[in-house]
């Protein structure tokens, strides 16, 4: 049977993110004051067998370890 | 000596990859799905997009069937020149230090741009001067070169830089403006400007044309 499985992937801690800046930039002029911290990311889901290989999906594919942290998520 | 250019689903610039070899050498262009590298004596994974970029640049393409044999080739000292997206999938690959993330202005920027060369003893820039500059364009939205703090210090004091953008050029936001890195061993070089494009006075300058020539320079050395 096969599972739901959520992978969170971000933009390391430190790391520029353009992406999150411009998005943090933008809020405010559409009048949403008191947003800070934004940052953009990539969710994948995928229906797995076994659950406890996704770490090991992250790893060499879905996620470079080098500039972004993966969470895993079972839903 | 013969080159082999790869061509991944996506890629664009293999053609003028081709041309620019040619000017040196002879040239093959080697299909993704194949594993046969056919004896060529260096290879260059050129610029496009490939397998569309999806989930990160380059990130697909490492795994294709014919990365693996450039991988084993690398790993044997063969030169490897990665360009533009080709930058990329040598990173991604783990054959080059370090990764490429989004242009700091989040623009794709189509420019010539200034390059200095940093070290002119190597596979790559030996047709060089050392503090030599390179008028070669550039074309990009993901081309932030980025390595963590160790790493970097590491990749600097080995002298992996090859390439910065001279002065007020580094219009991607790469790290210490880092513009082409080599390997450890200095057989494997990437660059996200294309000197590919550089290599015919009707274009504008010629000084691409240099790194091809000093990759045949060092085959020829070697044979």
């Amino acid at each position: 049977m096969s599972r739901r499985v959520r992978v969170l992937v971000r933009p390391k801690a430190g790391i520029l993110d353009p992406q999150g800046q411009a998005v943090e930039r933008a809020l405010p002029a559409l009048g949403f004051e008191g947003v800070a911290n934004v940052h953009v990311g990539r969710l994948i889901e995928l229906d797995v067998e076994d659950a406890s290989r996704v770490g090991e999906m992250c790893e060499k594919l879905l996620a470079n370890p080098l500039i972004e942290d993966y969470e895993i998520v079972e839903a | 000596m013969r080159f082999g250019v790869l061509r991944f689903p996506g890629t664009c610039d293999e053609v003028d990859a081709q041309l620019a070899c040619e000017r040196v050498g002879e040239a093959t262009i080697l299909w993704h799905g194949d594993r046969d590298l056919q004896g060529v004596d260096a290879v260059v994974v050129p610029g496009g997009f490939s397998y569309g970029d999806y989930l990160r640049v380059g990130a697909i393409a490492r795994f294709a069937p014919i990365m693996e044999s450039v991988i084993q080739f690398a790993r044997e000292g063969g030169p490897v020149l990665g360009i533009c997206n080709g930058f990329q999938v040598l990173c991604e690959a783990g054959l080059l230090p370090g990764a490429l993330l989004p242009n700091r202005t989040l623009r794709f920027v189509c420019r010539q741009v200034d390059l200095v060369v940093e070290h002119a003893d190597t596979v790559f820039t030996n047709a060089c001067e050392q503090g030599e500059r390179l008028s070669i364009p550039a074309k990009h939205t993901t081309g932030c070169w980025y390595a963590p703090h160790e790493l970097h210090e590491r990749v600097e004091a080995n002298g992996q830089v090859l390439l910065r953008y001279a002065p007020g050029e580094n219009f991607n936001g790469s790290l210490a403006d880092v513009a082409g890195v080599r390997n450890e061993a200095g057989n494997v070089f990437g660059l996200m400007p294309h000197p590919e494009h550089a290599v015919d006075p009707l274009t504008g300058s010629v000084d691409g044309l240099k790194l091809f020539q000093s990759i045949a320079n060092h085959v020829g050395a070697h044979v």
